[in-house]
This record gives structure tokens, sequence and C-alpha cells, in this order.
């Protein structure tokens, strides 16, 4: 599969907007500036990008409590990202939802649940409503290997495969829940090898490999096109961070520092980089430049956040019922 | 609009879903035994054969899908009307519902509506038939305490379908909650003959009733009785057997809990000064307790008792007739509780 020069230079954009993003929501977090809990995503950006480079803007994403990374994959704006969480009205919930709770109907960004496997039957009820509508959208359903011992996950993936949706569901296999390892959770060495059980399609991905990621996504995705029904997309992925910005030493009480190191030898955006420097794609100076353009992306950002009003409390109760 | 149309709550349900799928082709069902079925209650009978498969969807026993499922078409653009057949299984499915469908318009700042509408019967089948701890349950004071949701308790065919039209119209999460022993009527004379409200006038035409405003079922001077659901075709019983008496009851049906009529409730109590509130949930914090509450801070200086409850004993509702009758409130009790407010002077 050949990808143009300019879907993978924004590949590599985007994995650096989520980096970026995140170093910098930890930085003001240590400052004391976000008044909320961090759970970030830095280590597993390919699988985000990877999974959203091959959506149109009118199709769907469900996320989750790790959601930033997939929000700005779909196409979310950074002022509004981080304006969210500052906590401020200019956010993409006005302050309401925070880091867990993002939503963008118009990027279709349907929502990210802090509960872990919410969004699986979410994902099969818009599917069921593309279909239903006649249309040819998909929606990506984002969860973890933690997510995947739900009953949610058992009734989600059955009733959309026996009603054959246009759903994806991208298994993002970082190995933990929390601090729990997945060994400890499931015999199966893929998670994947459930799809068999509901009778549909599987697909395992090197989720620190966006070119991978992309791959099987994009032929999850055009079987969902095609009315052929639901895929997951198991990515073998790692987060370089805690569970959460307050996880003593990034999680080193329940992993390995080798094992965390090997890891970050393994890192995606590294790794896209050097193939595009060596495929003669792009030059050392074009990707500095992207570099560059994103770390003031994010200053931009962050400044937006902090000069944008807060939420009033007398608008406390707006927005419960429509009417 | 004919006459003398009467339906029973089954019916007017019924014609409120064909109507509004007729109406709005977003407009669908899923749920489990909805289709050639037509509904463990009978109220989608014959809807898959004029709507087809498409849009009365058999499910899986699967609540979690069944609602989250709606939800997601909810948020992307269809209407979902999700039926579960008892309200004792609404638990297997409880994180979408207070979770999910209940927050998703607050927590997103207002940025997409949840146009879910969760139909789901309640209530013990004494004396029709005995359901036990699993299939008798009322939970409706559950979803009051989850702010998202609008929780409607109809009692009569009339109110019924308009109310669940209003649902259907609407942009909010809304949980329906049916009373089993309302759908009975045209099929059982036993429950037709002591309880003739069960049945009521509807008209064809489509109409609304709206959210939060209460309805007075029978005007009366000297008590207010606050029933839902059956409770009101009960109290209505009472009021009727106490008028005889010289005893002038108010029947006030709040029809729906979310959002709730303190305006009319008030009124009442304003005039009558004494306030029974019957509702067929578990006493300790129920329905009854929470309209209790309100009554005391929006009307305490009108009051000439203290409110009385006539709620379901906290147990699990037993299998024999003989207690299930016992736990779950019937007319003596309302009648006990109103006679003993009247004479406290």
């Amino acid at each position: 599969m050949e990808l143009d020069k300019q879907t993978l230079l924004q590949m590599y954009r985007n994995m650096l907007r989520i980096r970026y993003f995140e170093e910098r929501l930890a930085e003001e977090s240590a400052q004391g500036n976000i008044p909320g809990l961090l759970h970030l995503y830095v280590g597993e950006e390919a699988v985000a990008v990877g999974a959203c480079t091959p959506l149109r803007k009118e199709d769907y994403i469900t996320s989750t409590h790790r959601g930033h990374g997939h929000c700005i994959a779909k196409g979310g704006e950074l002022r509004r990202m981080m304006a969210e969480l500052f906590a401020k009205e200019t956010g993409y919930c006005k302050g309401r939802g925070g880091s867990m709770h993002i939503a963008a109907p118009d990027i279709g960004i349907v929502g990210c649940s802090a509960i872990a496997g919410a969004g699986i039957p979410i994902a099969a009820g818009v599917g069921l409503s593309a279909k239903m509508r006649g249309t040819d959208q998909v929606c990506v359903s984002f969860f973890g290997d933690g997510a995947s011992n739900t009953g949610a996950f058992h009734e989600g993936m059955n009733l959309a495969a026996v009603w054959k949706l246009p759903v994806i569901y991208v298994l993002e296999n970082n190995m933990y829940a929390i601090s729990v390892s997945a060994s400890k959770s499931t015999k199966l060495r893929n998670i994947s090898d459930r799809a068999g059980a509901y009778g549909m399609f599987s697909a395992v991905a090197d989720g620190m490999d966006v070119l991978s990621v992309y791959q099987a996504v994009s032929e999850a995705v055009a079987r969902a096109r095609r009315g052929e029904g639901p895929t997951i997309v198991e990515c073998k992925t790692y987060r370089f961070r805690g569970h959460h910005e307050g996880d003593p030493k990034k999680g080193e009480t329940y992993r390995t520092k080798e094992e965390m190191q090997e890891w970050e030898k393994r890192d995606a955006i590294q790794k896209l980089a050097d193939k595009l420097v060596k495929d003669g794609q792009a030059s050392q100076a074009e990707l500095d430049k992207i570099k560059q353009e994103t770390i003031k992306e994010v200053a931009d950002a962050v400044t937006f956040a902090k000069e944008s009003p807060s939420p009033r409390p007398e608008d406390v109760s707006s927005y419960l019922f429509m009417s | 609009m004919s006459e003398n149309r009467q339906l029973d709550f089954a019916e007017a349900i019924r014609e409120a879903i064909r109507q509004e799928m007729k109406r709005d082709k977003t407009v669908f069902v899923l749920g489990e035994d909805v289709g050639k079925f037509g509904g463990i209650f009978g109220c989608t009978k014959g809807l898959q054969e004029e709507f087809g498969e498409e849009r009365i969807r058999d499910t899986p026993i699967s609540e979690t899908a069944i609602i989250g499922a709606a939800v997601g078409a909810a948020v992307t653009g269809m209407h979902p009307i999700a039926e579960l057949e008892f309200m004792d299984f609404i638990g297997c499915g409880m994180d979408q519902v207070f979770n999910q469908m209940a927050k998703i318009r607050y927590m997103f700042g207002g940025s997409m509506n949840v146009p879910v509408v969760l139909r789901t019967p309640c209530g013990s089948r004494y004396p029709v038939a005995c359901g036990a701890a699993h299939h008798s349950q009322s939970l409706e004071a559950w979803f009051i305490h989850v702010p998202g949701l609008k929780v409607a308790v109809p009692s009569t065919p009339y109110d019924a379908k308009g109310l669940l039209i209003s649902a259907i119209r609407g942009q909010d999460p809304v949980l329906f909650v049916e009373h089993k022993l309302l759908y009975y009527a045209k099929r059982m004379p036993k429950l037709r003959e002591p309880y003739p409200t069960l049945i009521s006038q509807v008209p064809e035409e489509p109409y609304t009733i709206p959210f939060g405003k209460a309805d007075i079922k029978r005007p009366g001077e000297d008590i207010t009785l606050i029933a839902t659901m059956m409770m009101v075709h009960k109290a209505l019983r009472v009021a009727e057997d106490l008028a005889k008496t010289g005893v002038s009851v108010e029947v006030v049906d709040p029809r729906t809990l979310v959002p709730f009529d303190k305006e009319t409730i008030t009124n009442s109590v304003k005039k009558t000064g004494r306030v029974v509130v019957a509702s067929e949930d578990a006493k300790t914090g129920g329905v009854a307790a929470e309209i209790a509450t309100t009554i005391m801070e929006e009307a305490f200086d009108y009051l000439d008792a203290p409110v009385r409850r006539v709620s379901a004993m906290d147990l699990p509702i037993p299998y024999a007739p003989a207690l299930e009758s016992t736990v779950v409130p019937q007319e003596h009790h309302i009648k006990d509780a109103i006679l003993q407010l009247i004479d406290q002077k």
C-alpha cells in the first residue's frame, strides 16, 4: 500500500501533535494548572493516528479515559482540547467534561467515556445508525485490553457481529489494566482471537508502527463500508508513562525498567521519521520544521486555554436537558 | 375523532409507537421479543409486520447492548425506542443508563442530544400473576436520583399515549415506566371490573402531553392523595369509597417524576392541608419519600398533619399471594392512612 508524501507527513505531524500536547500537559499538571486527572497516551500515538487516517470527517469514533490522542487524530483542535483540560468555557465541552469526557460531534467524535468498555455497545449503535440511515459511514471504537474483559465487550461485539454493523473495534493492548498484566486477566495471547467466537473478522497490528495500524484498519474500514461487518484490530502497544500522572515512577511498581526501556526504543514517532528520511520521502529539515510548528501550535493552545474564561457558576445548570 | 374510542394501556402505547414510526423514519424499536412475538406484554404486536425487521428489531438478551446501541444510534441522528422486558433486568444494563444515557448531554457541554426512550414494565402483578423477586419490582426511585434522565410514570391509556409521543418527539433521554397491571384491562375482567379507569377514551389523532404537568384525577377538599401508575387506580377506588362517608379526597397524579410538577401538588396541599403519598416502590429512599420532602419544603406552613407514605415494605417481593399483597400496598393500606390523617385534628 503506497501512501503519498503528504499523508505520511500528516501522520508524522499528528503523532507529534499528540506527543507534544501531552508532554506539555504533564508539565502544566506538575505546576498545578490542570485541575483533573491525566491519563496520558504517550507511546501509543501510532494507534490513534494509524486508525484515524483512513477515516473521513463524517466517520465516527468512540474513545476512552485515555482519549486525547484519539481526539487529536480525528481532527480535534488543540486549542479547544487544551481549553477543556484547563476547565475553560472555550473547551470542547465548555469545561463540563474534562480530560476523560471530550466530544466533538461535528468531526465525528461521539464521545469519550471513562467507564471501561462503555463505548463498545455505543459504537454498535453508531454503526446501526449509519446503516439505517443508508450512509457508508463507519465507526472506530477505541478501547484497551482491560475493557476487553467487561460484559459490555461481549454484548457489544456480539450485537455488532450479528447485525453486521460498520464498526472497527481498535483494541489497544498496552499490556496493563492500570497495574494488572493482561497475562493475569486472560489466557489468550491475542485477545482478538475472541473475534472468531463472535463470527467476526480480526487482525493484529504492530501498535508501535503507524503504517501497520493504518494498513490493518484501512482493510477493516473498507470491509465495513462494503457492508461486510465489524472487525477487531488488536494493536500491540505500550504506554511510556504511568496509568495516570500520579502513578509512581511511571508504573515501575508493576513493570520492570528493562521492559519499559525496551518499548521506548520502539518509539513509533522516531520509527516513522527514520523511515521517511531513509526512503528519501522527506528530509530531516522538513521533519524538523514540522516539529517546530507543532511546538508552536501546542504553545498557542496553552496560551489560548490560559486566557480563556472559566465557566460561570450561574450557568452550572445549563445543558442537562434540551428542553 | 371517534366519539367513544376506548383503549387499554397496551393499545395506547402501541398506537403511539405506530403513529410516530409512520411520522418519522428515524424512530425505531429494539428489544427482546419485540418482533413476531409482539413484546412480552403485546405493546409492539403487529408492528414488525407493518414496519419490517429493520425498524422493529429483536435483540439478543443483552441489556447493556440494547441500551448502549440505543444511545449510539440516538447521538447520531436516530430516535430509538428501547424496550426492556422487565424493569428488574435494568441492572444488567445499568451503566449505559446512568453513566452514558443520562450524562452525555451535560458532560459534553450540550454538544449532543440523546433522544432515547427506554420503556420498561414495573410493578407487582398481584392478583393476576405472581412474579416474585425478579419480575415485580418498581425501581423508578433509582432513576429520579440520577440527574439527566426524564422519568414518566403514566397511569391511564390517555396519558400513556400523549406522554409517549412527547417522549419520542423530544430530544432528551426518557425512562418510560409502565406498570404491568395497567396493560391487561381488556383481556381481564378481573381487573377491568374493579378498575374501570384502566380503560380510557383515547383520540385516534396523535397528541402530546407535556412532561412536568400533573393531572388532578379526582378533585376533592379534605385530603390530597398523590399516586402514580397502578396506585392511581387504587386511589380512585378508595376516594370513591370514602366519598360515601363524607370524606372528599383529591387524587393527584404527577404523571412524570422528572420533571416534577411542584406547583399543582403544592396548590392541592394548600387547599387540603393533609397529604398521603401512595407509590408502589419500596418505602426507604423511595418516590414517596422524595415527594413528601418536597411538600415539606414547599408547603410546610399549610400542613395540618404530617405527610403519610403508603409504599411497599422494605422487602423483596415474595411469591406467595398472601405475602405479596402484604408487601405491596393495597387499597386498605391507602384507606387506613387517610382515615388516620383525617382523625388528626
